[in-house]
């Protein structure tokens, strides 16, 4: 056992920082450390950049386009765009859909779509869940039916996170009703623009249109666009959700928010001292750092084990649940942090005014932020989904 | 950044395991817990023929090994099996202040199982504070009292700190000192522990010494041995916890009740996936205390402290919960879980308890 990096990874880390350094803008890094909303042109812009590079796709295998980098590679890369304040990629295209096609597509598919992925041409975004189907996900019934060179899709997809944004979105199709519910779900590329697609935005509880509704009436997709095989789709919606479960931990957004709650506390004064001397607040901190240096490793740990060949199973379960636990008490602490500046709407007071809000330690969002990331223990399988699947792999029955 | 062991340390495992797994047995160590002196001297010299103690030192010092993870995985290994002869006081606590004040001649003996040590440095009031010292030292004569000493009895020669200069709470002026057991003036007042192994009170009362290492610079000893054992000691307690989770895991799926595991009762079943995310953060806390000891100091006891108190937060869960989902089975003392919970418990009030290394760790972070 060694915890210490390489030369080789001291030197990719220069590399990495020396990067930032020249292309991250101030202005994109200021957005994201005052927890600003990204425009589509901010994400797109960040994504060309990182292609330029040729480390968009960090993950992919380099004969179609990635970097392949191994687990500690990620890992510092990761670290250091958190510390930098640097946007995360979006990752329908790139961690969701690019693996499944990787591995269950056509040649012609992967040459086709893969390419604009990188390119940017393309803005996915991901068609699992239903008004009916949220946990249960196998349970959906947005239909497919084969006729001549097309599939008919109708039926309603929501929680579509970005679709606002999105030209293209994969879908999890039903197209036998007559079997087992897994076995008659089939993966289709849908292209946002047909006749019949409608997109109506839901607002989320902190104001923010990040998710929509998507409706489809009547909708022909060709056939071309089935992944794999028909009534295979459960296959690889779960080979999917895995991929989509190894970045959860998500220790870059925990470190930058420990390091906002810190930068918060440090300049927030109470009863005559810096906020950070209150007791309560730096014991919960020092606790919530310690869980986070621990997943940290325990992130690394599975992400080696996964690189060396095995699947990251029931421990990306593992980590989903910790991670989220983890970003949720960091939320909760820097929206205490903020004391009575927590209350403005933010978006409001900042965008609807000429004064500016008296914010002296930038808190803007951050309560904003807190409920906004209640949806981390619900998504991607919620953590009493992923508490289920632990057992079970533990424990059989 | 690599997370398998070497092969040595793996090798070293495996013996370990196999042969506490063939020997010390549930109905063994009760036979030991039983018994007047708390601990088996078989069991200690097959041990130390084994390479256990060689493994806690590194070549300079006689042994071979002495890194961080050398010291994990014998304990580990040692809190898996519940094994109750006082490795971690006698051997690494003890061995590694003589071999930093460079006491060879000692330090050989211990590797060879051949003498039995204690360190006597807590006092009834000192808490878990390493630099409150009342006892005092004068030309080599000790007077004072000390508290809860592991295995002070059974000790051929105690390690004894003393106030040499200075107030009772200053760094300073803290020097060490062997003394052997009876010595004239030494009373040493032995009792038996909840989870396994004798301590004593102390009391010192015109007792010779002889100094160890330099006189009034014995802070510095204590406070790295300290930051060892306390790598130890969280090994020592991942190794138990592995051991409750494991149980509760087979009791789980093979308990029936209304007809049925009670593994398959989701109650249970998330909060037994509860128990394995926390073992995961455990070990991850282990292997960076035992991965960060050997560069940097502050680094170092920010890991140290850090794997204290998330070893204190994860180890209740562990032994509380394992308790509970077994039911009136764990409350019996013959079951091997009793016995595994309290060494858990108890390993919170050694070297420091949970909010003692979290007030450590915002001192190191947050200043």
């Amino acid at each position: 056992m060694d915890l210490s990096y390489s030369d080789e990874d001291l030197t990719f880390r220069d590399e990495v920082r020396a990067f930032l350094d020249e292309k991250l803008t101030k202005e994109l890094s200021d957005k994201i450390r005052l927890g600003g909303d990204l425009t589509k042109a901010d994400m797109e812009g960040w994504h060309a950049t990182l292609n330029a590079q040729g480390w968009l796709a960090p993950n992919w295998p380099k004969k179609f386009g990635g970097a392949e980098w191994g687990a500690v590679q990620r890992h510092i890369f990761d670290d250091e765009c958190a510390r930098a304040h640097a946007p995360r990629t979006v990752p329908f295209g790139l961690s969701m859909l690019a693996p499944v096609l990787q591995k269950f597509g056509s040649q012609e598919q992967n040459d086709h779509w893969l390419p604009r992925i990188l390119s940017g041409e393309d803005w996915w975004c991901q068609g699992y869940s239903e008004p009916g189907a949220g946990s249960d996900l196998a349970s959906l019934k947005t239909k497919a039916v084969r006729e001549g060179g097309h599939y008919i899709v109708n039926g309603q997809k929501t929680w579509t996170t970005l679709g606002q944004h999105a030209n293209m979105i994969f879908c999890l199709v039903r197209t036998d009703s007559t079997v087992k519910q897994q076995e008659g779900i089939s993966f289709l590329l849908i292209d946002m623009d047909t006749p019949g697609i409608e997109v109506r935005p839901i607002i989320l509880l902190d104001g923010s249109p990040e998710v929509n509704e998507v409706w489809f009436t009547d909708v022909k997709v060709p056939v071309e666009n089935l992944v794999g095989e028909e009534n295979k789709g459960w296959t690889y919606a779960k080979y999917l959700l895995t991929h989509e479960r190894t970045n959860i931990a998500g220790v870059g957004f925990s470190t930058a928010g420990l390091a906002t709650i810190k930068r918060i506390a440090k300049a927030e004064m109470s009863g005559g001292k810096p906020l950070m001397q209150n007791p309560y607040l730096a014991a919960r901190v020092a606790q919530v750092e310690i869980d986070l240096m621990a997943m940290s490793t325990t992130n690394l740990r599975i992400v080696s084990q996964a690189a060396a060949g095995g699947a990251p199973g029931v421990e990306a379960s593992m980590l989903k649940v910790k991670g989220t636990i983890i970003r949720q008490e960091i939320n909760d602490l820097a929206r205490r942090a903020v004391g009575p500046y927590a209350m403005p709407f933010a978006s409001e007071a900042v965008e609807g005014s000429n004064e500016p809000l008296p914010d002296p330690h930038e808190a803007g969002p951050v309560a904003a932020q807190y409920f906004n990331n209640r949806k981390l223990s619900i998504f991607g399988g919620s953590n009493e989904i992923q508490r289920g699947i632990i057992a079970k792999v533990k424990m059989g029955g | 950044m690599n997370f398998d062991l070497t092969e040595e340390r793996q090798m070293l495992q495996d013996t370990l395991r196999r042969f506490l797994k063939d020997r010390y047995t549930t109905e063994k160590r009760n036979e030991i817990l039983n018994s007047d002196s708390g601990m088996s001297a078989d069991i200690w010299n097959t041990l130390a023929e084994l390479g256990v103690i060689g493994a806690l030192f590194t070549e300079d010092q006689g042994g071979f090994g002495g890194a961080g993870f050398d010291i994990a995985v014998v304990f580990e290994e040692l809190g898996r099996a519940g094994v109750v002869e006082p490795f971690l006081d006698g051997a690494l606590l003890c061995g590694r202040i003589l071999a930093d004040a460079g006491d060879m001649d000692r330090v050989e003996q211990i590797i060879g199982g051949e003498v039995q040590m204690a360190l006597a440095h807590g006092e009834p009031t000192s808490r878990y504070d390493l630099n409150q010292v009342e006892t005092t030292a004068k030309d080599g004569v000790l007077n004072g009292r000390k508290a809860v000493v592991m295995n002070a009895e059974a000790a051929d020669v105690l390690i004894v700190s003393a106030r040499t200069s200075g107030g009772v709470a200053d760094i300073e002026g803290i020097s060490l000192y062997a003394v052997d057991k009876g010595a004239k003036g030494l009373t040493i007042q032995g009792y038996p522990l909840l989870a396994g192994g004798r301590a004593a009170e102390v009391t010192l009362d015109d007792v010779t010494g002889t100094l160890i290492g330099e006189e009034d610079k014995g802070y510095a000893l204590l406070k790295d041995a300290y930051a060892i054992a306390t790598v130890a000691q969280c090994a020592e307690t991942l190794g138990a916890m592995t051991k409750a989770t494991e149980l509760t895991q087979e009791y789980l799926v093979t308990r029936k009740q209304f007809g049925r595991p009670i593994a398959t009762f989701q109650a249970l079943a998330h909060r037994m996936s509860d128990l394995l995310i926390e073992m995961e953060q455990a070990r991850s806390a282990v292997i960076r205390a035992a991965g960060y000891f050997e560069g940097d100091t502050r680094i170092r006891d920010i890991n140290v402290h850090a794997a204290k108190n998330l070893m204190g937060r994860a180890g209740r869960l562990v032994s509380e919960e394992s308790i509970q989902m077994h039911g009136g089975i764990a409350m019996t003392q013959e079951y091997e879980l009793a016995h595994i919970a309290k060494r858990i418990t108890m390993a919170d009030h050694r070297f420091g308890d949970t909010d003692y290394h979290l007030e450590q760790f915002i001192a190191l972070t947050q200043s």
